[in-house]
Formats: structure tokens, C-alpha cells, sequence
């Protein structure tokens, strides 16, 4: 309570807190878990520091203190089961719920035949979009259907990075060759912020990307008009986005057949999905 | 000519930070030089600290370092903590907060927190043994100069050559030359393989002391807590260094021999370095943090005139620490796809090293629980080190929750969690320890006063500094970052820990005024037992005779000096008669060691492979010269024992 109260007075929003506003199923999901091991430890850390100061101040060496001294105690089998208790009863508790989550977040959040699918590649120091369901690309934004479960495929072609959008869930390493895989999803129509969570180097701080999360309607028309107004994704075009540099947002009507397979697959990466 | 010029322009980095380093270590230098020069010390330097085997000053030695590199380290904390102040700063570039965080997180780790453990290991465990010396003090010596020219070398690419800027873990590709051409990430690689060395020796070195030269009568199960630590920590060192040895040498490998172990291209594969290196890193974490465990415990004991509350739970969870620390390695990354299995079990053992540590802390409550608690400087830190440990651990176990971690990873919430443990665990700990054991050391106690002001601050300016990052971590704000925009809400928690570290400094500077005030008005320990202590170390002499013990004691309880004193006694029996006492001699060939090493180092780091093959080779030169040395050792003749021991009033 207090320091929410001291949050508050520094200007900070609790909407600014992302993490703890998710606006989709997995995000959701990983705040309970945050919420119950912030429970669970705060049953161990508020006791254990009001016993400390009790002792503190109980225990002093002061002239006239009447408290009991008892300088060979040292053993106690009762206290100290009571203390291998606690933590092992804590971690029991958390360990099963962490258990279940882990297995519970390498499906998709909601049952689905044919999802859609975003294949995600890190640059130095932009991120490519690629929409093969789509056909369109796009660069340092990400366009979403609302209410349904996304499949983000992973890789990098440039030092490993890490795809973070706090508001949908938890994040995933971009690695070079190698695919990984995590499902996220919108529940409500809004622009959420990601970025890069793994330094990359002198560009990295700059690797943010806005999410735009609309109905499908909009997303469907948003597809349309990329394809209609956006530039081809050359493979040219492709081999100056991986040079070094910062880039604004752009949108590509198409991209070479391939690309992202290609990127995976030439120094003998497999594509067998990590991260299921 | 031009040639020339250009070839130092790029040796030496230039830079209004670089030129300001240059001319404060070119000052630093000179002055060291005339006083040494001066007063007629060289002599003096060479025979009594450079070429000695003595645990003890290599331990004094060792803590020099520790101090100094902390204050490098906390000049770089307070630079990244300026440049983060305000949001879109222009304080340092991308390229300067890079270098400086990755050197910030090195020099901590590598060239402070060790160094500081290896300190208290040296200084503290053959006293508390009854020992004479280490088991094997020669390779002691080697050890400490391993570290002390690695050290150098990393330090010396702030002006010459450049930093290393891909973080302390240096992951690949980004540390590979495609990314980090240059020299600066051969020196992360070399300092550390090299001091690496210098690691793994003391590691096997005090493991054989605490198996092999404990004092007759001292079980394992009467040694005191801070050498069973030593032994738990040892058993770390052993088995994970090779580790971190093996992925930086590989790359290593990549970086000078065109390998592709870990490269972008040509089939690396960095998966394989992030698993090596945190199979050495989380080890890493409990190397530094036990022999701070065991710190606590001879305190919290000492200044609670109260046995060790559950000897034998410390020793089990000790262990057990030590043990399940290998198995939890993949907690640093499962946001890379192991898999839910595989994720599930380093979660759960992750979680598992929450209990024996939890036993740990009730068990310090519990000594102080009944006892009668004296506010010394060294329990005051071991105070503050509990609500901190508590927190710090505690967030450690949310970390573990893996699906919950994929929130907090390479976010502030984690860099939250570990400068708490840290900070508040190693560090506290070895400032305890420092307090505590000064007077063996020098023979004289840090006076109060500056003391505290130094406690109170750095406290205090902890709390401001690092408890904002937890709810930054929990806005998205990620590690490594040199700026951030404004309208985040981030600035102001930003501006807080900038203050909390400012804060900190202060405490550093008053901590430093402690020791110099100290010196310059000593208060004398002529007892030998300031504190009324428990531990074989505190029945010697302050500051112990450089054969430690005239008479090797004989245990029989774990509080041996403690229950001595209950029995009336007020120095070790003396009854039975002196013998001449077996020593090591000193020996010049370690120093000399290092400084080959650090030649060929420095060759590797700029790809001269003549300068690199010569350092090479002296140090094989060396190693026979040394096998070929037979006057080793000395007796140290009755007379000469007695007449020191008369010294300190005793016979
Ligand atoms: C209660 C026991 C602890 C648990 C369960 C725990 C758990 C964790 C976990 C899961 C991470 C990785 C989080 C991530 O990267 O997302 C982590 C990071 C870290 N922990 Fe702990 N921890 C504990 C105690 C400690 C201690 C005692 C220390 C050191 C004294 C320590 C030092 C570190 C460091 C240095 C890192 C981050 C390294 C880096 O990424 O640069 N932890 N801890
Ligand atoms: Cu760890």
C-alpha cells in the first residue's frame, strides 16, 4: 500500500505499469503467477523482518535488560522443522502452479485449428514482420487481429535478441538459426508498445515497435490497403535492412519467396520448432 | 610519421573520459613511483608484499585490490547512473554506456567480489584451522598474481585499445569479431582466462587446507562456519570454472583463430556458449555468496555471545547449496525455448535453493534470538544484510517461476534482484568481514564514528538506489539500455535510483575516511581478542606472527577459543616446549609469472602473436626455473619464535 502510494506520487500511472495491465489470455495468465508468488514470499519476508527487529531490539546488550540469555541454546529439532517447513510448503505451492503454466503457455491460449502466423526476424537494429497468411511484411510495427491467438515464429539474423510485448505476455529470444515459437494474444482493440529485451549493441535501445491490436474487419482492410499502397520487399531491399542501422516504420506489399526460411535454414539452422 | 600517429591514435583511446583516465592513472602512477622512490621502498615492496607467501598478506593484498577495483566499478555504476537521470540524455553515447556497463559488471564479478572472497579466505581459514599457512602457499602467491595482472589487463583498455562493450556475459554473435571487431572483447577474454587460472588453483589450494591441515582434534564437524563455507564454496570453484574457461576459450578460438564455435555465420551456434557460460555463471553467484554465509555466521555469533544457532543444518544447507547450484543454470534463460519439461525442472530446482537458504537466515535469527546483541560495526551490516537477503531471495524465487520470469527477464525487476543479493549478500558480508577481522589484520579497530555515517548512507542510498528498479522492471523498462524516451513514466523512478546511488557513493567515501582516520589514530588491539570472540584466530596476537601459531593447539569444541576462555585460560596453553617451525621461503617467481602472463595477453589482445609467444614462453621458463628450485622452505629457529612470542608477552 505504501508504496503504491509512493508510486503514485512520482507520476507514474498504473496503466504505465505493462506488465501488470495485460490486455490478452497469456499475459493474464503469467500476472496470476506473479500475484501468487508475490503472496507467497510476502508471507515469508513481512514476518521474518518483524521477528528481526523484535529481536533486535529485545535482545540488546543493554544494562538491565531482562530479556532470558541462554548462550549455549543451539539446537532445537521443533524450531527447526517448523524452518524447513515454511520454504519447502512455499515452493510446493509455487512449483505446481509453475508447472502447470510452463506446460500450459507452448499451446495456444484458446483452442484453434489455423492460426494466424507472424514470423518475426530480429535485424540490427529493426524488427521484420513477415505475415505468410498475409503475404505482407512490415518493419518496426506489428498489425493483430483482436481475439485470437497469434503464432510468432522467431529467428535473427543478427546478434540474438529478444521479442518483448509486456502487455500480451511474456517475451522469447530471437536466435540465429534457429525458430522459436510463442503465442500471444489481443483481447481488446489498443496500441501496445515491444521491444527488444536482449542487447544487440550501440542500436539496441532504439528497437521499440508499436503493436496495433483491431477487429479483424480493420486488420483484414489494413492488409488491403498494405498490399495496395506498400513497397515490394526486394531482396536487395532485404540484404540493406540487415547492414546496421535504425529505420523508421514501413509496410512491404510483398517479400521474397522464402526469405525467413532461407534466413533460418543457411548456415545449416534447423526448422524444427524450439520453444514448443 | 603518419603511420605512427595513427597507430596511437587508435592504441590509445581518445575521448574526453579516456584522456581524463589516462591522466589521473598516468598521475596516480608517478606518484606511487616517487614515494616509492622517495622513502626507499622498493626494497621493502619487493621483499615484504610482491615476493611473499604469507596467506595473510596475500589476503591484505587481495582486499586492496577488492577496494580498488571497487571504486573503479562504482565510478562506472555512478556514470550509468547519470546518464540514465533523465530521459534522452546526452551524457554518455551508445558507445560509452556500452563499455561502461560491461566493465561495470566484469570488474564487480570478476575483479571485486572475488578478489574480496579470496581476501577473507586467506586472511581468515588457516587461523581458524590452526594452521601454519595455506596447504600449498607458493601456488597461493601464483594465484593472487593471476588475478592482479588480469585485472590490470582489463582495466588498461579504458585507455589503451578500448573496452569491451557486449556485456558482461559477452554473449555471442554480438561478442564475435563480426559485431565487436577491435580489440576490447580480447581483453574480457583474456583478463578473465588468465585470472581464471589464478581461481581454479585457490579453489583446489583451500580445499586440501580444510581437509588436510586442520589442527588435531578438529573434526569436520568442529570446524568453525566461515571454513565450512570456504569448503562449499571451494567445491563450486573447482567444478565450474573449467566451465566458463572452456566457452571463453572457445570464443576465444573464434575471435583470433577464425573458429565458429559460436559465430553469426558458418554454422556457430551461441546456444551452446549461453549453456556453458551460466554453468559456470549461477555457480558464480554462490561463490561469491557463501563465504559471505559464513561470514555472517562467525559475527552474528560473536556479537551475540551465543553458540551458532543449528551447526549441523548450516553445514547440511551449505551443502546442499553448493550442490543443487549446478543444477539450475538454465533458470538465466528459459525465454530460449528449452522447452516446458526442461523449463519445469530448472524451475522447480531453482526454487529448491530457497530452502536451505531460508533455513540459513532463521538460524541467524535464532542465534541472536536469547543471545545479548552488541551493535558493532561488523553486526550492524550483518543486520541490514537479513531484511535484504530476505527480499532479494525472494524475488530470486519469482524469477524462478519460469512463465513468470518471461515478464521480468533482462528487465529492471532482475536487475533489482541481483544488485539485492549482491550488494546487500556479498558485498555487506565482506564489508562484516572486513570490520571483524581488521584488527587481526592490522592490529588495530576502525574507530565508529565515519563508520557508521558510512553504514547509515550506503544503507539507506541501497534501498533508494535499487528498490525503484523493481517497478521499472514492471513497466518494461529493459537492461541495457543507454536511453529511454520520455511519457513512459519511467523518468522520476529513474531520478530516484540515480539519487539512491549518489547516496552510495557518499557511504563508499566515508567508509574510505573510516580506514584512513583509523590509520592515522589507531586504536591498538594489544589483546589479541577485541571482540571477545569464539574462533581459534582470535587466541593469537593481533596482527598474528607470520608462523600464526607457535604451538599448533589441540580441539576439542567447536568454539575452541571460546570455551578456552570459559576455562579461565587468557592465551593458548604453553606449557609444552617450542619447536623449530617449518615455513615456505618467498619466492619472486609468481609476480614474475604474472607480469609474463600479462605480456602475453596483451600480445593475444592486439593479435602480436611474437609478443604473446615470448610472454608464453618466459612463463614455461619460469615453471622450470621453479622445478629446478630446491631451497624452498626454512626452519625458524627456537629462539627466534621465542623471542617474537615474548614480543606479544607470551612464552
Ligand atoms: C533464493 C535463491 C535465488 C534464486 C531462486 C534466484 C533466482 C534467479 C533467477 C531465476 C535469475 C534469472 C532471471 C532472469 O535472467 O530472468 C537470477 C538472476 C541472477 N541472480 Fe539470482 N537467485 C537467487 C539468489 C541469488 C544470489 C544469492 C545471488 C548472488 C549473490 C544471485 C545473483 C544473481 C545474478 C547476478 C543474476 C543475473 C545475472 C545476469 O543476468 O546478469 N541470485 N536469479
Ligand atoms: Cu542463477
Amino acid at each position: 500500500m505504501g508504496g503504491a502510494a509512493i508510486l503514485l506520487l512520482t507520476g507514474c500511472s498504473p496503466q504505465q505499469f505493462t506488465v501488470l495491465n495485460p490486455v490478452g489470455p497469456v499475459g493474464r495468465s503469467e500476472l496470476q503467477l506473479i500475484i501468487l508468488s508475490t503472496i507467497l514470499v510476502l508471507v515469508v519476508i513481512v514476518p521474518v523482518i518483524a521477528l528481526l527487529a523484535y529481536i533486535v531490539v529485545r535482545y540488546r546488550d543493554k544494562p538491565g535488560n531482562t530479556a532470558p540469555y541462554q548462550p549455549q541454546w543451539s539446537e532445537s529439532k521443533k524450531l527447526e522443522f517448523v524452518w524447513w517447513s515454511i520454504p519447502i510448503i512455499i515452493v510446493a505451492i509455487l512449483g505446481t502452479v509453475t508447472a502447470e503454466k510452463t506446460f500450459a503457455l507452448t499451446r495456444p491460449p484458446e483452442p484453434t485449428n489455423n492460426p494466424m502466423v507472424v514470423q518475426v526476424q530480429s535485424l540490427d537494429w529493426k524488427w521484420l514482420f513477415q505475415y505468410p497468411g498475409q503475404k505482407v511484411a512490415t518493419l518496426n510495427y506489428l498489425e493483430i487481429p483482436t481475439g485470437q491467438p497469434i503464432e510468432f515464429i522467431l529467428t535473427s539474423n543478427a546478434p540474438m535478441n529478444s521479442f518483448w510485448v509486456p502487455q500480451l505476455g511474456g517475451m522469447e529470444y530471437t536466435m540465429p538459426g534457429t525458430q522459436m515459437r510463442l503465442w500471444l494474444q489481443a483481447d481488446q482493440a489498443g496500441t501496445y508498445q515491444g521491444r527488444g529485451a536482449n542487447f544487440t549493441g550501440r542500436g539496441f535501445a532504439h528497437m521499440t515497435f508499436n503493436v496495433v491490436a483491431t477487429s479483424q474487419d480493420k486488420f483484414n482492410q489494413w492488409v488491403q490497403k498494405v498490399k495496395a499502397t506498400g513497397t515490394p520487399l526486394t531482396e536487395a531491399g532485404y540484404q540493406a535492412l540487415v547492414k546496421p542501422s535504425l529505420a523508421g516504420v514501413i509496410s512491404y506489399s510483398s517479400y521474397p519467396m522464402g526469405l525467413f526460411e532461407n534466413v533460418v535454414t543457411k548456415d545449416g539452422g534447423g526448422m524444427g520448432n524450439m520453444g514448443k | 610519421m603518419g603511420g605512427v600517429k595513427q597507430f596511437l591514435s587508435h592504441f590509445f583511446v581518445t575521448g574526453p573520459f579516456e584522456i581524463g583516465g589516462d591522466v589521473s592513472i598516468g598521475l596516480v602512477s608517478l606518484a606511487i613511483l616517487f614515494v616509492l622512490t622517495r622513502y626507499k621502498l622498493w626494497g621493502w615492496l619487493w621483499r615484504n608484499w610482491l615476493t611473499s607467501v604469507d596467506h595473510k598478506k596475500i589476503g591484505i593484498m587481495y582486499m586492496l585490490a577488492a577496494l580498488l577495483m571497487l571504486f573503479r566499478g562504482g565510478v562506472d555504476a555512478l556514470m550509468i547512473r547519470t546518464q540514465l537521470a533523465l530521459p534522452n540524455s546526452q551524457f554518455l553515447g551508445a558507445e560509452h554506456y556500452d563499455q561502461i556497463f560491461t566493465t561495470h559488471g566484469t570488474i564487480m564479478i570478476l575483479f571485486m567480489a572475488m578478489p574480496f572472497i579470496f581476501a577473507m579466505m586467506n586472511i581468515v581459514v588457516p587461523l581458524q584451522l590452526g594452521a601454519r599457512d595455506v596447504a600449498f602457499p607458493y601456488l597461493n602467491a601464483i594465484s593472487f598474481w593471476l588475478f592482479f595482472f588480469g585485472a590490470m589487463l582489463l582495466n588498461i583498455s579504458f585507455v589503451i585499445g578500448g573496452s569491451p562493450d557486449a556485456g558482461w556475459v559477452n554473449y555471442p554473435p554480438l561478442a564475435e569479431l563480426q559485431f565487436s571487431p577491435g580489440p576490447g572483447d580480447n581483453f574480457y577474454l583474456l583478463s578473465i582466462l588468465i585470472s581464471g587460472i589464478g581461481s581454479v588453483a585457490t579453489g583446489i589450494n583451500f580445499l586440501v587446507t580444510i581437509l588436510k591441515m586442520r589442527a588435531p582434534g578438529m573434526s569436520l564437524m568442529k570446524m568453525p562456519m566461515f571454513s565450512w563455507a570456504v569448503f562449499a564454496t571451494c567445491i563450486d570453484i573447482i567444478f565450474a570454472f573449467p566451465a566458463l574457461t572452456i566457452a571463453l576459450g572457445l570464443e576465444f578460438a573464434d575471435r583470433i583463430l577464425g573458429a565458429h564455435f559460436f559465430t553469426l555465420n558458418g554454422g556457430g551456434n551461441p546456444m551452446m556458449y549461453v549453456n556453458l557460460f551460466w554453468m559456470w555463471g549461477h555457480p558464480e553467484v554462490y561463490i561469491v555468496i557463501l563465504p559471505a554465509f559464513g561470514i555472517y555466521s562467525e559475527v552474528v555469533a560473536t556479537f551475540s555471545r551465543k553458540r551458532l544457532f543449528g551447526y549441523t543444518a548450516m553445514v547440511t544447507s551449505l551443502l546442499l547449496i553448493a550442490i543443487a547450484s549446478y543444477f539450475v543454470w538454465l533458470h538465466h534463460f528459459f525465454t530460449m525455448g528449452a522447452g516446458a519439461d526442461v523449463n519445469t525442472f530448472f524451475a522447480i530446482a531453482s526454487m529448491f535453493i530457497a530452502i536451505p537458504t531460508g533455513v540459513k537466515i532463521f538460524n541467524w535469527l535464532f542465534t541472536m534470538f536469547r543471545g545479548r546483541i552488541r551493535m558493532t560495526i561488523p553486526m550492524m551490516w550483518v543486520i541490514a544484510f537479513i531484511p535484504n537477503f530476505v527480499i532479494g531471495g525472494s524475488t530470486g524465487v519469482m524469477l524462478a517461476a519460469a512463465p513468470a520470469d518471461y515478464q521480468y527477464h533482462n528487465s529492471y525487476f532482475l536487475v533489482a534482484h541481483f544488485h539485492q543479493v549482491l550488494i546487500g549478500g556479498v558485498v555487506y558480508g565482506m564489508l562484516a568481514g572486513m570490520y571483524y577481522w581488521w584488527p587481526k589484520m592490522f592490529g588495530f579497530i576502525l574507530e565508529e564514528r565515519f563508520a557508521k555515517w558510512g553504514f547509515w548512507l550506503f544503507n539507506i542510498g541501497f534501498y533508494v538506489c535499487f528498490m525503484p528498479q523493481y517497478p521499472l522492471g514492471l513497466m518494461g523498462m529493459t537492461r541495457r539500455m543507454y536511453t529511454y524516451p520520455a511519457g513512459l513514466g519511467w523518468s522520476s523512478l529513474n531520478m530516484i535510483s540515480t539519487v539512491g546511488a549518489f547516496v552510495m557513493g557518499i557511504g563508499f567515501i566515508f567508509i574510505v575516511l573510516n580506514i584512513v582516520s583509523s590509520i592515522r589514530h589507531p586504536v591498538k588491539d594489544t589483546t589479541g581478542d577485541p571482540w571477545d570472540a569464539r574462533t581459534l584466530e582470535w587466541s593469537l596476537p593481533s596482527p598474528a606472527p607470520h608462523y600464526n601459531f607457535a604451538r599448533i593447539p589441540v580441539i576439542d569444541s567447536r568454539d575452541q577459543w571460546w570455551e578456552m576462555k570459559q576455562k579461565g585460560m587468557t592465551k593458548p596453553d604453553d606449557s609444552t616446549p617450542l619447536a623449530p617451525i617449518h615455513m615456505p621461503k618467498n619466492s619472486g617467481k609468481p609476480f614474475i609469472m604474472g607480469v609474463l602472463f600479462f605480456i602475453a595477453g596483451f600480445g593475444f589482445v592486439f593479435n602480436w602473436y611474437v609478443l604473446a609467444g615470448l610472454g608464453l614462453l618466459g612463463v614455461v621458463i619460469t615453471l622450470f626455473a621453479r622445478s629446478f628450485d630446491y631451497d624452498t622452505d626454512y626452519y625458524i629457529p627456537v629462539d627466534e619464535v621465542k623471542h617474537s612470542e615474548a614480543a606479544f608477552g607470551r612464552s
